[in-house]
C-alpha cells in the first residue's frame, strides 16, 4: 500500500515530526483557535442570514427569531458567536503584524498570542456586560 | 518534445492552483472585516429588546443598510476563501475535495444573497 516509501518507489525520507509529540505551546494553541473560530464563523453566518430575514418577513418570524436567539442557549451560542467573531478579528490582526515582517521575536510572538487571548475575552465581557444593561 | 519550460509545465498542478491571488483577497478583505465587525456587535447591541417596527426601522436605514451589505460581500468572499483553504489543507481525496470546495461556494453565495434579499426588502420594500 501507499506507505512514503514505497508510494513513488522512492526510499524512505525524513518526515516532519507529527503533531502529537510537541509540547503545547501558546502560538500552535492560538493559531489552531484562529482557525476553529474562522469555521465557527462561517457556519454562524447561517443565524446571521435568519435574523437579517426574520426581521425582513415580517412580525410572527421575527418574534419566532427572538425567542429563540433570546432564549438561554440562544444567548449562550451569541456570546460565543461574539467571542469568536473578537478573537478571529484580535488574531487577524496579529497576522497583519506577521504579514509586515514584524514580531517573529520568540517573546514578541508570545505576548502577541497571550494578548490576542486577553483581549478577545475581555472584550466580550465589556459586550456582554452593555447588552446586559440593556444594550446600546 | 515539448518546448513549454519547466515551469510552464508545473504551473496550476499544486493542490491550491492559484496563490497569491488567494493571499491577497483573504488579507484584504480581512482589513475590511475589522471595522465591519465592530459595526456588526454594535447594530446587534442597538436592536436588543427592538419590537419589529424598531427592528425594521434600524436595518432599513440607509447607514445600517450600507453597512450590511458591505459586510455580507467582504464576510462571504472572506470566508469561502478561508474555508478553501481548509478543505485543500484537510482532504486530500481530489474528488471529495472537488464537491467540498463546490458547496463552499454554493454556501458562501446563498448566504450573500439571502442576505442581500433582506436588506433589500428591508431598506427599499414594504
Ligand atoms: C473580524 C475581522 C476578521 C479578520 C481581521 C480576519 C482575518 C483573517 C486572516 C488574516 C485569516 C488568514 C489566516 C491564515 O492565513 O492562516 C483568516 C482566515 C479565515 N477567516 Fe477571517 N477574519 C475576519 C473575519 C472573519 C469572518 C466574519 C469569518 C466568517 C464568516 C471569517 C472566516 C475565516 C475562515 C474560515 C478562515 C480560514 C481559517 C484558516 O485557514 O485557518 N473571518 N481571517
Amino acid at each position: 500500500m501507499a506507505t512514503p516509501a514505497n508510494r513513488t518507489g522512492q526510499r524512505a525520507r525524513p518526515l516532519s515530526p507529527h503533531i502529537q509529540v510537541y509540547s503545547p505551546l501558546i502560538n500552535m494553541i492560538m493559531s489552531i483557535v484562529h482557525r476553529m473560530t474562522g469555521a465557527a464563523l462561517y457556519v454562524g453566518t447561517v443565524l446571521l442570514a435568519w435574523w437579517l430575514l426574520a426581521a425582513a418577513m415580517g412580525p410572527e418570524a421575527y418574534e419566532t427569531m427572538s425567542s429563540v436567539l433570546g432564549s438561554w442557549p440562544g444567548t449562550l451560542v451569541l456570546i460565543g458567536y461574539c467571542w469568536a467573531l473578537l478573537h478571529h478579528m484580535f488574531g487577524g490582526i496579529r497576522h497583519f503584524i506577521w504579514d509586515m515582517g514584524k514580531g517573529f521575536e520568540l517573546q514578541t510572538a508570545d505576548m502577541l498570542a497571550w494578548g490576542t487571548a486577553v483581549a478577545s475575552f475581555g472584550a466580550t465581557v465589556l459586550v456582554c456586560l452593555f447588552a446586559f444593561a440593556g444594550g446600546a | 518534445m515539448s518546448l513549454q519550460t519547466p515551469l510552464k509545465k508545473v504551473r496550476g498542478l499544486g493542490s491550491a492552483k492559484d496563490g497569491t491571488e488567494h493571499f491577497w483577497r483573504q488579507r484584504l478583505t480581512a482589513v475590511a472585516n475589522i471595522p465591519l465587525a465592530l459595526f456588526l456587535v454594535w447594530t446587534v447591541l442597538s436592536s436588543i429588546g427592538a419590537n419589529h417596527e424598531e427592528m425594521k426601522a434600524l436595518l432599513g436605514s440607509p447607514v445600517t443598510a450600507l453597512g450590511f451589505l458591505l459586510l455580507i460581500v467582504s464576510g462571504a468572499i472572506h470566508m469561502r476563501l478561508g474555508m478553501q483553504m481548509i478543505v485543500e489543507d484537510y482532504i486530500s481525496n481530489e474528488g471529495l475535495k472537488f464537491v467540498l470546495l463546490m458547496l463552499n461556494t454554493f454556501f458562501a453565495i446563498l448566504i450573500a444573497v439571502v442576505c442581500v434579499y433582506a436588506i433589500m426588502k428591508l431598506s427599499l420594500g414594504a
